[in-house]
Formats: C-alpha cells, sequence, structure tokens
C-alpha cells in the first residue's frame, strides 16, 4: 500500500499517477483465523485495526455482506460530539472524541474531521436549566462545553430564526470540539489501515449460519465457504437480531428502527456549524457538508422496521423543523434521502460485551450515536475481545444491566426504544 | 405512507397512528422471578418479517389495534381490535 505524504504525491505526479497500489487487498478467505469479525461497518472496521494495532491480533477476518461503506457507514449525518453524562459513556464518547483528533495522522488518511462546533439551541428557562446541568457534568469530567447567551449566537449565526414566538431561541449550549468527518474516508481509512496490518477484508461475504461445538461456535458458514475462527464478534448494528437468533441465542433488548437523514443542493458556504433543534415533537439537526450539501436528519419514522428506506410523514416534519429554525431553506432542493437501519435499546445505550457463548463477542446497540462512537468503539471492542475482560468504562455496557436495574438511560426515556433519539 | 384499515373508522393514513409495540409479549405473573420481569419487560424478539404488534389510532376512535404487519415490505396482512371483546363485535357487525 502506498502511503500518503507530499513525496509520493509528486512521485506519482510525475509518473502520470501510475504507482498508486490498490487501498487493501481483496483476498479469498482462508480457513480460519484468530478473530472474524462479523459486519465491515466502521465499529467491524475499527475493530479489526485495533486488534491488530494496540493487541497484536493480526489473523483477523472482517466479513462484509456487502461493499465497505455500503451499509450505515453511508447512512449517516457524520456528526461528532461528546455531550454524554451518564457514567461510562461521557468517559467512553470523550476517548472516541480524542481518537477523532488524530485519526487522519493515525491512519495515514484524511478522514477531513471539522471541529467546528455543536450548537444545541435551548428555548425556554426550563431547556436551559436541564442543559446546564448535563453540560456541567462535562465541563466536571474535562470535556469541553460552554453556554452560549442569545447576543453570541446571533454574532456566531445570524440567520437562525429568532422571530419564533412559540419556541423563541434563548441561547445555545455548545461544544466547540464537536463537528463533522467524511464517513466513506473513515471507512476507507480504517479499512486500508487494518488491511495494511495484515487483516483480511472479505466484502460480498454474507453469513448464513453457526456450526456449534461444545456450546462454542465453531465454524461460521457464509456465501463465500465456511471460516472458522477462535474468537467472533458481532458488530452489525442494525441486524444484530437476525444473527442472534441465527446463533439460536433468544431475544435482545434491541428494536430495530429506521431512521432518515436528507442532502440539498450544494449552495455555498452557510453554516459554519452543526445545528440542533429539539423542541416539543421536533428534533432537528443540520450541518453543511464540504461540497456545499445541507446535511440533515430528524426522529425515527416511529416504528419497526427493517426497511432502508424512509417514509412521508418524516420527511414533512423534518421540512417544517427546517423552516422553523431556518427559514433561508425555504427555496432549497432535495437532492436525496435515505433511511438507514438502527438498533435501537431499551435504554438508549449500547452493548460492548460478552455472551453467553464464550467464543462470542457482541458489538451492537448504537441508537441514532453510531457514527461518532466508531473509534471508540473499535478500541474497546478489540480490547475486550483481546482481554477477555471490559474495560473499566464499558463494564456496565451488557445485557444483564436491565436484570441488575442499572440501565444507562441519558434520555431517562424508559424501556420503549424507539424514544430515545 | 403505510396504510391501516381500522376496523372501526376504515383506512387511514399511518399518520394518524401512534406505533405501540410487539403485540405478542405478555407480562408474567406478580411473584415471577427477576430474570422473568427483566425479559417481559426489556427483551424482544425483534423479528424480521411479519410481526403481530400495536397500534393506536390517536387521531381518530382513539382505539388500541393489533396489526399483522411486515418490518421489511411494510405490508399489512390482517387489522384487529386489541380487546378479545371488541373482536367480537367487529366480528359479528360484518
Amino acid at each position: 500500500m502506498t502511503k500518503f505524504n507530499a513525496w509520493n504525491v509528486i512521485k506519482n505526479g510525475l509518473n502520470g499517477q501510475s504507482y498508486w497500489t490498490r487501498q487493501w487487498r481483496d483476498p479469498e478467505p482462508k480457513s480460519s483465523y484468530d478473530v472474524v469479525i462479523i459486519g465491515g461497518g466502521l465499529h467491524g472496521l475499527a475493530t479489526a485495526y485495533y486488534l491488530a494495532k494496540n493487541h497484536n491480533i493480526k489473523n483477523v477476518a472482517v466479513l462484509e455482506k456487502g461493499w465497505i461503506g455500503g451499509g450505515n457507514a453511508g447512512r449517516n449525518t457524520t456528526i461528532v460530539r461528546s455531550n454524554y453524562m451518564m457514567p461510562g459513556n461521557h468517559e467512553f464518547y470523550e476517548h472516541s472524541l480524542k481518537l477523532w483528533e488524530n485519526l487522519s495522522h493515525e491512519l495515514n488518511y484524511n478522514v477531513m474531521f471539522s471541529q467546528r462546533a455543536h450548537v444545541s439551541l435551548f428555548h425556554s428557562p426550563g431547556a436551559k436549566d436541564s442543559v446546564s446541568r448535563i453540560y456541567n457534568i462535562m465541563r466536571l469530567h474535562g470535556t469541553d462545553a460552554e453556554l452560549w447567551d442569545l447576543k453570541t449566537l446571533k454574532k456566531k449565526i445570524p440567520h437562525l430564526n429568532y422571530h419564533n414566538s412559540r419556541f423563541p431561541i434563548l441561547g445555545a449550549a455548545v461544544q466547540k470540539r464537536a463537528g463533522n468527518a467524511r464517513h466513506d474516508s473513515v471507512a476507507w481509512g480504517y479499512a486500508r489501515a487494518a488491511d495494511t496490518l495484515g487483516v483480511d477484508i472479505l466484502q460480498n461475504c454474507e453469513v448464513t449460519g453457526f456450526t456449534r461445538k461444545n456450546g462454542n461456535i465453531e465454524s461460521i458458514q457464509t456465501s463465500r465457504g465456511i471460516i472458522k475462527g477462535k474468537k467472533i464478534g458481532f458488530a452489525v448494528a442494525g441486524n444484530t437480531s437476525v444473527l442472534w437468533q441465527m446463533a439460536e441465542l433468544g431475544n435482545l433488548p434491541i428494536e430495530s428502527h429506521k431512521l432518515q437523514a436528507f442532502v440539498s443542493e450544494a449552495v455555498k458556504p452557510l453554516l459554519d456549524q452543526v445545528v440542533v433543534y429539539g423542541v416539543g415533537g421536533a428534533h432537528f439537526y443540520i450541518s453543511q457538508s464540504d461540497k456545499g450539501s445541507m446535511v440533515f436528519g430528524g426522529d425515527l419514522d416511529w416504528y419497526k422496521s427493517y426497511a432502508q428506506r424512509g417514509n412521508l410523514p418524516m420527511v414533512q416534519d423534518v421540512a417544517e423543523a427546517a423552516m422553523a429554525i431556518f427559514p433561508s431553506l425555504g427555496r432549497i432542493r432535495l437532492l436525496r434521502h435515505w433511511a438507514g437501519v438502527m438498533d435501537m435499546t431499551m435504554d438508549g445505550s449500547f452493548f460492548i460485551c460478552k455472551t453467553p457463548i464464550s467464543n462470542l463477542y457482541l458489538n451492537a446497540g448504537w441508537n441514532y450515536g453510531g457514527f461518532k462512537a466508531s473509534p471508540a468503539s473499535g478500541w474497546y471492542f478489540a480490547d475486550l475481545i483481546a482481554n477477555e475482560s471490559p474495560h473499566n468504562y464499558v463494564q456496565n455496557h451488557n445485557l444483564e444491566r436491565f436484570e441488575k436495574g442499572i440501565n444507562i438511560d441519558e434520555r431517562g426515556a424508559g424501556p420503549d426504544p424507539k424514544l430515545h433519539g | 405512507m403505510i396504510r391501516i384499515n381500522c376496523p372501526y373508522c376504515g383506512e387511514r393514513d399511518h399518520s394518524e397512528f401512534n406505533y405501540g409495540g410487539d403485540a405478542t409479549i405478555k407480562y408474567p405473573s406478580l411473584n415471577s422471578s427477576e430474570r422473568e420481569w427483566t425479559e417481559a419487560i426489556f427483551f424482544r424478539k425483534n423479528i424480521k418479517g411479519f410481526q403481530l404488534e400495536t397500534w393506536h389510532h390517536s387521531h381518530g376512535c382513539r382505539m388500541w389495534l393489533v396489526v399483522e404487519r411486515s418490518t421489511v415490505t411494510h405490508e399489512i396482512k390482517s387489522v384487529k381490535p386489541c380487546h378479545p371483546d371488541f373482536q367480537k363485535v367487529v366480528e359479528n357487525n360484518k
């Protein structure tokens, strides 16, 4: 794999760009691996990379049923932030944000991480109190967090709708180190870096069944033949239940829901931050991509679904929220919109844990927030697989927490997966 | 738009309804173990395919319905009132 640096750019510029090697190999599956990760999304690829990098476990395969970047890695709004308050969550997401800050160097691949600030508007004194509590907790743990009053906000983002009499903007809770990254680059960067360290990335390799022996999973049946793995990790958020039941493990505290996202035609620079508007029934987040498109999204479609396509009532809801907060978008045209399937969990937090099968490990339940989590998710999932015990940060992110009554419920919404937005 | 044929009101857009959840959950008896209650409250089959689910016709007759719907194609096979007595009434009035 040719490294990306100034010297190689110049050399290949003079050689007609003919010496670049492919980004990652397309190997035939070996019959067995030390670790097999099922799911070639951001989390699976990051796990494989950190297994090789941090734990020197390089005989690793990543099985992807489609192609790299074709699943939820390409179906998100690319927001990266760490404004969490529950123990375990804030340390985890803060570490993730720190990994993002150095990810382009780490992977030798420009993931276009842009720390443009994440601005959550508030519209009532109650909302200000509530968000102040969360952002103070963040500060106490060393995460950057601040409140902007109306004057500062108007100076930074002058073209929001400050004349909404129903939901007047009073200010914003801001995380300045938060921002966006380029989703494809993250997938390609992790795939390329993992491949360089010896990981086999097997695309078009769909898992169709498991063979059990002495309680363990001995081998995996796939569309590209039978593959053995000493240890096996699931990283297939959206479809976790399907694989879980294929392994005859019963039920999970997860429901699959679909979340839509939208991209408009490209316009000149309009918005320098990620802006979040959440009030009453509305939930809306928007940023501008490097190409100029407005990228935005809202809530789930509110009913359980595995379909990767959205329904119209939510399109209308999102459009209404956009007009409420950003009236200047009124004439902009949508280029495309899509839906991704989310693992929505019973308390809105994820799982990085062991399972009833001793050589099977679970990475699942990312709700709305899988994209920003991917570096830390890979980091701690690799740590769990290599060391056989969970790191402190994820020690309660397991399937037993519900029975123990230690749910990690950021919103306090209770056991209804669709409410954990 | 999903169209739900409400047994009381007729066929309506799904935006008139609120999705409830898995209609097959049965709560265990009050003296059941922690494990059984955890299973009932927190653990789901999360079926990919046809499932029985509840919907509330909140912007219509405000009745709870049991709908058999595919979670992949969104095709609906049947819609019935939740309560068995109402089911009988609806059947008798056909």
